[in-house]
Parts: structure tokens; C-alpha cells; sequence
């Protein structure tokens, strides 16, 4: 069998303008999602540090359900199922920011937990013992070298939900695969189009992995 | 003679372990006490109950005129003790994330409210005071354990404690590095600090202690002045201890 393979790398750089469209729609799922998700996932991750029985309850909870279920069906409940309580539509854009910022959430709130975790039991008693109260111990203390302990994981959870946001476009949101699509249907180039559509995803994942190191690299001076 | 601590019948468990048997004693101010016993008597939990890192069962103990109840459940009292209270871990626990000299000012700035140009003069002060000013724009990871512990004191000296409790200061050492610690040590109890001190140093004991404790399985069986202690143990438990120790 002979198969002729061509690579057409000028049909490649003709999806790129019709492509780049998508970017700022993959851009603002993937970072508004993410920066809501952080800020969930400390609340979460927080709680489930709690002494409360109960407040740890409501994180393993959260944890349970938003880890436990694809996220694909988090998009589509949330697109589809959510306006039928709520009597009326939501955009895409926003069914997709909300998916992306509770379910990295669950995530975020199990690297939040284990990353405080990991502080050495003496840190928060030198504090303590300094006459620092347990929030001014946390912040001043726990939190900081915490937090430098969960980059390497958060940016992992980054990669993960930038690649997720490819889900979404089963809600019609205008983002790097749905663009993808739509020129396809009329250019045929499936192989080209779709190879630039992953080199577009490498650009932005490594970018974020590049930002990250480097702020690994500044935040482990003296350590 | 007035004691700045003063407990009272102290009893605590860890489950089914009963770690300290009515445990009653009193410091007085400018007193240095040297508590020694095997590992596991209960030493270190005996100092750790006095600025309430642990919490005890039963008893009362008061520190500088501030009463800790049972349980830990004297919140307020708890936060006096603790900014009058100055402790050294054997670990030493320096903050890894900051430099030696913003260690030794975070408790002043952030407790007491000073102004942070101040709080950086008083660390300036202190760190010179234990030999270390050099070091002071470095972080603890680059300093050796001597030099680590001896930042350790100055951050408590920051809050000009009433007392200064030492868990086993110089357990983690090398060596070679002990003899600076106790050096800092040994000024600060020429100076009058009132100090708690838990330790395997038997000579260090015997020359700095106005008094030295030996507790057994949770329980203080002999205290005396060091001479009396190391010279004339009365108790066939301590007599066995030191004769295990002293050998060495």
C-alpha cells in the first residue's frame, strides 16, 4: 500500500489567523477559572485543615463530588441543566469559567491542604511560642513557605485545566479546538489544522511551566 | 523571693501514658533550673506545659502572675504567657523564608507593634550581642547549627522575655558547635535571666544551675543545688542516672 503523506505547511500557517481567535477565549476559561478555582481551593483547602468536624465535613464533600465527576459533565450540567432552574440561559464563556474554577478547586484544595501540611510541626510552635496568635502564625509563617511547597503541584493543575478548557467546545464557546472545528468544515485540512491546534496548546502550557520555574527558582533563594 | 512560675500539682496523659505525676514546682525570678532525666521522663513536656504547647490535664500553673487552666482553656492568659515566655527548641525552628535578621524583628513588629527601623536596630543589638551580626542578611539554611541556634536565643531575647525555656538546646549540634551556644547561655544567666533548662550537658549543669531537678518517669524524685545532685545524690534513681551519664 502506498499512502502519499504530505504535510502541507502552508495550509498550517493559513489556519493560524482563524485559530488565533480562539486564544483569548482558551485565555480567559483557563485564568478566570483557574484564579476563582485558587481562591476556592485555599477556602476548601482551609476548611479541610479546620478543627471543626464538621467544616472538614463540607471540604471532603466539595473534594468528593468536583473530583469524582468528569468535568465535560460539569460544563454540560452547568450550560444545559443549570438555566432550567434558574429560568434563564448562561453564556457559554461563563458556563465554561465557572466549570474550569470549581473543579480545579477540588484539586487546588487537596495541594493547599497537603502543601501546609508539610510544615514541620516546630515552625508553628516557634511562632507560637514568639507570642504570634495562630492567624498571624499561619500568615506570617505556615503560608509562605506553604505556598512555595505548592507551585510545582499548582502548575500542574494549570496544564491540566488549560487543556480541559478544549472540552468546551461542545458548548459552542468560540475557543482554540472549537475555531479549530469550524475551519476544518470548510478547508478540509483536518491534519494541519489540528497539529497547529496542539502547537498553539504547547505555546501557552509552556509558557505557564516557564512562569512557574522562574518563580520557583526566585522563591528558593536562601532556602 | 518571688516565683515567676509556679506549678501546682501538675498531671498530664498521652492516652494511657500518664507523662507528668503531680508535678509541682516554683521558679523564682532570676533562678536558673537545669531539669535533667532519661529520655521519655517527661522533661521537655514538663517545660512545654509552661508557655502551654501542651496542654495538661489536671493542675494549675501560673507564670508571672498569669494562670493557665487545665486543657489549654485560658486564651487570654495563654497569649500573656507567651509573649513573656521565651523558648529555644532543639530543632532550633528558625524561619527558613526569612533572613536571620527579619527572624529575629517579626515577633517585636508584629506582636508588639514596633516600628519596623526599631525592630531592625533591637535585632541589630541582639545579633551582635550573640556574635552574629555578620550574618544577618543571610538566611538560616546558610548558616551552620551553632550559628542557627544562636539567632534562635536572639529571636526570644527580641521579646524581652521575664523566663527563657531550653528544650535540649544543643542536642542537635556537632560538637564543635556546642560550646558557642552555651557560651550565650551561660551570659545570659550571668546577666539574671530567669531560664528553664532541659539538657544532657552534665558540666554546663552543674556550673550555670542554681538548681538541678531530676524527674523519672514523669514524676521530679530529687532537686537540689548542682554539688548536692552530681556529688551526693540521695535517690538510688538518680544515683543511677548520673552514674549512666557521668561516665562518659
Amino acid at each position: 500500500m502506498d499512502v502519499q503523506f504530505q504535510f502541507d505547511w502552508h495550509a498550517a500557517f493559513a489556519s493560524l489567523p482563524y485559530l488565533l481567535e480562539g486564544i483569548p477565549w482558551t485565555l480567559a476559561i483557563s485564568f478566570g477559572g483557574l484564579a476563582i478555582g485558587f481562591v476556592l481551593g485555599i477556602l476548601f483547602g482551609l476548611l479541610s485543615l479546620s478543627p471543626s468536624r464538621l467544616l472538614r465535613w463540607v471540604a471532603t464533600a466539595y473534594i468528593e463530588i468536583f473530583r469524582g465527576t468528569p468535568v465535560l459533565v460539569q460544563v454540560l450540567f452547568i450550560f444545559y441543566g443549570l438555566p432550567q432552574i434558574i429560568g434563564g440561559p448562561i453564556d457559554a464563556l461563563t458556563a465554561g469559567i465557572a466549570a474550569i474554577a470549581l473543579n480545579s478547586a477540588a484539586y487546588i484544595s487537596e495541594i493547599v491542604r497537603g502543601g501546609v501540611q508539610s510544615i514541620a510541626r516546630g515552625q508553628r510552635e516557634a511562632g507560637l511560642s514568639l507570642g504570634l496568635s495562630t492567624p498571624q502564625t499561619f500568615r506570617y509563617i505556615i503560608w509562605p513557605q506553604a505556598l512555595r511547597r505548592m507551585i510545582p503541584a499548582l502548575g500542574n493543575q494549570g496544564i491540566v485545566s488549560i487543556k480541559d478548557t478544549s472540552l468546551f467546545s461542545v458548548i459552542g464557546v468560540g475557543e482554540l479546538v472549537r475555531q479549530g472545528q469550524i475551519y476544518i468544515a470548510t478547508t478540509f485540512n483536518a491534519l494541519e489544522t489540528y497539529f497547529m491546534v496542539a502547537m498553539l496548546y504547547l505555546v501557552i502550557t509552556m509558557s505557564l511551566s516557564f512562569a512557574l520555574r522562574m518563580l520557583e527558582r526566585r522563591g528558593l533563594v536562601g532556602q | 523571693m518571688t516565683a515567676i512560675v509556679h506549678m501546682d500539682k501538675i498531671n498530664k496523659h498521652f492516652g494511657n501514658l500518664h507523662v507528668l505525676k503531680d508535678v509541682e514546682l516554683d521558679v523564682a525570678a532570676g533562678e536558673v533550673v537545669v531539669i535533667i532525666g532519661a529520655s521519655g521522663s517527661g522533661k521537655s513536656t514538663l517545660i512545654r506545659c509552661v508557655n502551654g504547647l501542651e496542654a495538661f490535664q489536671d493542675g494549675r500553673i501560673e507564670v508571672d502572675g498569669h494562670a493557665l487552666a487545665a486543657h489549654g482553656k485560658s486564651h487570654n492568659a495563654l497569649k500573656a504567657v507567651r509573649t513573656e515566655v521565651g523558648m529555644v527548641f532543639q530543632q532550633f525552628n528558625l524561619f527558613p523564608h526569612m533572613n536571620v535578621r527579619d527572624n529575629v524583628s517579626l515577633a517585636p513588629i508584629k506582636v508588639r507593634g514596633t516600628d519596623r527601623p526599631a525592630a531592625e536596630k533591637q535585632a541589630n543589638a541582639l545579633l551582635e550581642r550573640v556574635n552574629i551580626l555578620e550574618q544577618a542578611d543571610k538566611y538560616p539554611g546558610q548558616l551552620s547549627g551553632g550559628q542557627q541556634q544562636r539567632v534562635a536565643i536572639a529571636r526570644s531575647l527580641a521579646m524581652e522575655p521575664r523566663l527563657m525555656l531550653f528544650d535540649e538546646p544543643t542536642s542537635a549540634l556537632d560538637p564543635e558547635m556546642i560550646g558557642e551556644v552555651l557560651d550565650v547561655m551561660r551570659e545570659l544567666a550571668r546577666e539574671g535571666m530567669t531560664m528553664m533548662i532541659v539538657t544532657h550537658e552534665m558540666s554546663f549543669a552543674r556550673e550555670v544551675a542554681d538548681r538541678v531537678i531530676f524527674i523519672h518517669q514523669g514524676a521530679i524524685v530529687e532537686q537540689g543545688r548542682p554539688e548536692e545532685i552530681f556529688d551526693h545524690p540521695q535517690h538510688p534513681r538518680t544515683q543511677s542516672f548520673l552514674a549512666r551519664v557521668l561516665k562518659h
